[in-house]
């Protein structure tokens, strides 16, 4: 560890995403193995394979915010993509196209050369759990069937009536055990039980990191300037599993706290407003909103990402586990939504909040507008809604956005006078 | 007007007027009517509760304007008109609806009903390999069968829903044998007929619906087959609605040999299987076998050589994509399977189908151009 001793949080964010691109890269190129993963899916049973891991979702937002989208987005059309799907599926399926061609023909293809994300490896197994969306589903399976190779898939169905019935995380349990197997045969070496544990103790040290971490956004004014929770998130999809997230994690929250016992706060003393952002960041559009927001004072402090990666259960505990990754709130009844988003308002002492309405995502978009009245009629919260997108430029308007948020500061200023 | 000739009227009369076919249904039977919104659902379950299970699968509405408070322009433009007819009252007559989440939008739909009945939602498992995927189905099932037992005030028995199992068996084996039959009289069943005996199902108690369609076979049967001098084609989507669209396929000489339709042969693909078990995981276990549908998670994407073969067995000259305007399931599976029907020389042709449209003079065309280039 002594690469890392005296490093910031932000050098060792950096430090450890580009080591990871960078082994995974050199381990393929030994023979080792690589599994293309979704953002929440679970981590443990490849880690304790030693798989590489590559999660294309992440891979997708940081080629949006580097602006390589677009060259992406238009190999995917031409491939027969609707614009309707999930940019980061598009940016993926023709990044992988690319991948393939490079493999067959021994030349990397220009659009390749040029992407400005970091350069991932072909995978040799994916996994995919669809506590985020449906549409993951669809997404790997074109992977799978393309690639010709193993597709594990854990299915955590929707949880329409809050809380998680016994008989959905028995269902989820045996599934673990099916991907067990389907790892086992690929690897032809048996599951190490042991490392396995030793494993799930990372991810629950990881977790306890994270949630400290992004728990200073709480404190008002908060240390912690929401955008960066946006950027420090890449480590807890990646590296979940690694001492590298609890690592980092540690030492953000000890900055921010000391940072806070200074009487500082993310903002100089800016800190105006406080408000919550509901839904996926617009990656091409990154320093924009983030300077539009701040223009006004407005510290985004509030979002659900810190709980969707607050994956905790008992070491052990097949059953829990499910549970935890089943949760997601995207995955779970309106009610439920509800409970999450109110809670992630109060906690942080939000006094506004953004909806992402996100072409790209429907499940994070069709309630949206009932999300949004409940929440406001149980807390008094003002919201306003945005049009955007993840990852496709095209579907985002700075100026809608602007006029938005000036409008939620408006409403928030008037608030606090009453 | 001949025998066929009559039983087409009907079957068209009740799928132009799904509304005056519901009463109807219900005057005869006495039964109450629970609204089944896309794709599965184990309609025999209400069948079994000794009520009319109602498809609502949209229609062609012009201008949504109440639904778009609620749903983003984005969403597939079969939930836009349900939604809208959910906001106009339509639905509330029933005494319940059933909801499956198989996709993103429904997962929402089920959560955002503004309709006056119940709404029972329920989840299909798509790791559909594992046995315990069926005993996961067969818990969301008795939630559903519970739900249905408060919402019609009635018990439902493991023995009513082995008599609906038989009946629906019944009938998806008899519209099977149809299916297999008219693709030889074109002349008789055109895009437009076939259509209606197909959606016609979602408005008739399914005993007379196998009582006409076996009736129609029969009849079929005993005429004798004439030469097409058109060309044949093979449907695959969610639906190839509204009529206009099969207006279109038959001026230029397109017949329909078969379907791959979610809302016309998908749901009669797959037979719940016999055996002496819970009727529950029989029909979990009709999940389990269903193939070749782009809402069941498939690890080798057999939809696709399925297709291929369905072209060869009908000896079909093109096969048209009926893509459900913003349906990201059936999205996905274009891409690939247009590569393979390339490969293999199969003219396609990928149509939009969106309920709202106002015009189809541009489907018009692309279909004429693609009927002379056969």
């Amino acid at each position: 560890m002594s690469e890392v001793e005296g490093m910031t949080a932000k050098q060792k964010l950096v430090y450890y995403q580009d080591k990871m691109y960078k082994d995974a890269l050199e381990g393929k190129a030994k023979g080792e193995l690589v599994c293309w993963s979704s953002s929440i899916a679970p981590c443990e049973f490849c880690e304790t394979m030693g798989i590489h891991m590559i999660y294309p979702e992440n891979h997708a937002a940081a080629v949006g915010a580097k602006h390589g989208a677009l060259a992406m987005i238009e190999i995917a059309e031409r491939r027969g993509y609707s614009l309707d799907i999930c940019s980061y599926a598009r940016i993926n399926l023709a990044y992988m196209d690319l991948l393939v061609e490079e493999a067959k023909t021994g030349v990397t293809p220009k659009e390749l050369e040029e992407c400005p994300g970091p350069r991932i490896p072909l995978p040799d197994v994916i996994i995919t759990c669809n506590n985020i969306c449906n549409t993951l589903l669809k997404w790997y399976e074109n992977l799978a069937v393309e690639l010709n190779i193993p597709y594990i898939i854990i299915d955590v169905p929707y949880v329409h009536h809050w809380p998680i019935p016994e008989y959905t995380k028995e269902y989820i349990a045996d599934q673990f055990e099916y991907a067990i197997k389907q790892l086992e045969d690929l690897c032809g070496k048996p599951f190490d039980r042991q490392k396995f544990i030793e494993v799930q103790e990372q991810c629950q040290r990881s977790v306890d990191a994270w949630d400290r971490a992004m728990g200073k956004a709480c404190i008002v004014p908060s240390p912690l300037n929401g955008f960066d929770m946006f950027n420090f998130m890449a480590l807890i999809v990646c590296a979940r599993a690694k001492y590298a997230a609890e690592d980092t994690f540690n030492t953000l929250a000890d900055e921010l706290q000391a940072k806070a016992d200074r009487g500082e706060d993310a903002f100089k003393g800016g800190e105006k407003f406080r408000i919550a952002w509901e839904g996926i960041a617009c990656w091409p559009y990154l320093s924009h909103t983030y300077k539009s927001l701040k223009s006004l004072g407005c510290n985004m402090v509030g979002s659900t990402y810190p709980g969707a990666w607050s994956i905790h259960y008992t070491v052990g505990n097949m059953k829990e586990m499910g549970a935890a990754y089943c949760k997601m709130y995207s995955n779970t009844e309106l009610a439920h939504k509800v409970d999450v988003i109110t809670d992630v308002l109060t906690s942080t002492s939000s006094t506004g909040i953004t909806y992402h309405l996100n072409r790209s995502c429907k499940l994070m978009s069709f309630l949206n507008v009932e999300t949004a009245e409940i929440v406001k009629e149980r807390t008094g919260v003002p919201y306003v809604s945005f049009d955007g997108d993840q990852t496709d430029p095209r579907n985002f308007s700075p100026a809608q956005f602007d006029t938005r948020v000036e409008a939620l500061a408006e409403i928030m200023e008037e608030n606090k006078n009453k | 007007m001949s025998k066929v000739e009559t039983i087409v009227a009907n079957f068209k009369a009740i799928a132009s007027n799904p509304k005056k076919a519901i009463a109807d249904a219900q005057a005869k039977t006495g039964k109450p009517a629970v609204g089944v919104l896309p794709v599965y659902t184990p309609e025999e379950i209400i069948y079994a509760a000794g009520a009319l299970p109602v498809g609502c699968w949209g229609k062609a509405t012009k201008t949504i304007s109440k639904a778009r408070t609620y749903l983003p322009a984005f969403a597939c433009s079969i939930m836009q008109s349900i939604m809208e007819m959910e906001l106009e009252g339509v639905y509330d007559d029933l005494k319940a609806v059933v909801v499956s989440s198989p996709c993103d939008t429904l997962k929402c739909m089920g959560q955002k009903w503004k309709g006056k009945c119940p709404v029972i939602q329920f989840v299909h498992p798509q790791n559909r390999g594992l046995a315990s995927a069926n005993t996961f189905l067969v818990e969301e099932y008795k939630l559903v069968r519970q739900r249905l037992e408060e919402a019609l005030g009635v018990k439902i028995t493991d023995e009513a829903i082995n008599e609906a199992i038989e009946v629906y068996n019944e009938n998806r084996q008899a519209t099977r044998k149809f299916l297999e039959v008219a693709a030889s009289y074109p002349q008789i069943i055109t895009p437009v007929v076939r259509h209606a005996i197909m959606k016609s199902r979602f408005f008739m108690d399914k005993k007379d619906h196998t009582a006409a369609i076996k009736e129609l076979t029969a009849e079929l049967e005993a005429m004798p087959v004439e030469a097409w001098n058109g060309k044949k084609v093979i449907l695959t989507g969610i639906t190839a609605e509204p009529d206009e669209f099969l207006e279109i396929l038959e001026e230029f000489g397109l017949a329909v040999v078969a379907d791959d339709l979610a809302q016309e042969s998908r749901q009669v693909r797959v037979d719940v299987p016999d055996g002496d078990e819970d009727p529950l995981m029989r029909l979990a276990k009709q999940w389990q076998n269903m193939y070749g549908c782009s809402l069941a998670t498939d690890r080798d994407k057999k939809r696709i050589p399925m297709l291929v073969e369905m072209v060869e067995k009908y000896g079909a000259d093109a096969l048209i994509y009926c893509q459900m305007k913003f349906c990201d399931p059936e999205e996905f599976d274009y891409p690939l399977l247009y590569t393979q029907l390339e490969n293999k020389d199969i003219r396609n042709l990928m149509i939009e189908i969106d309920q709202q449209a106002n015009s189809l003079e541009q489907i018009r065309t692309r279909v004429q151009s693609f009927a002379e280039m056969m």
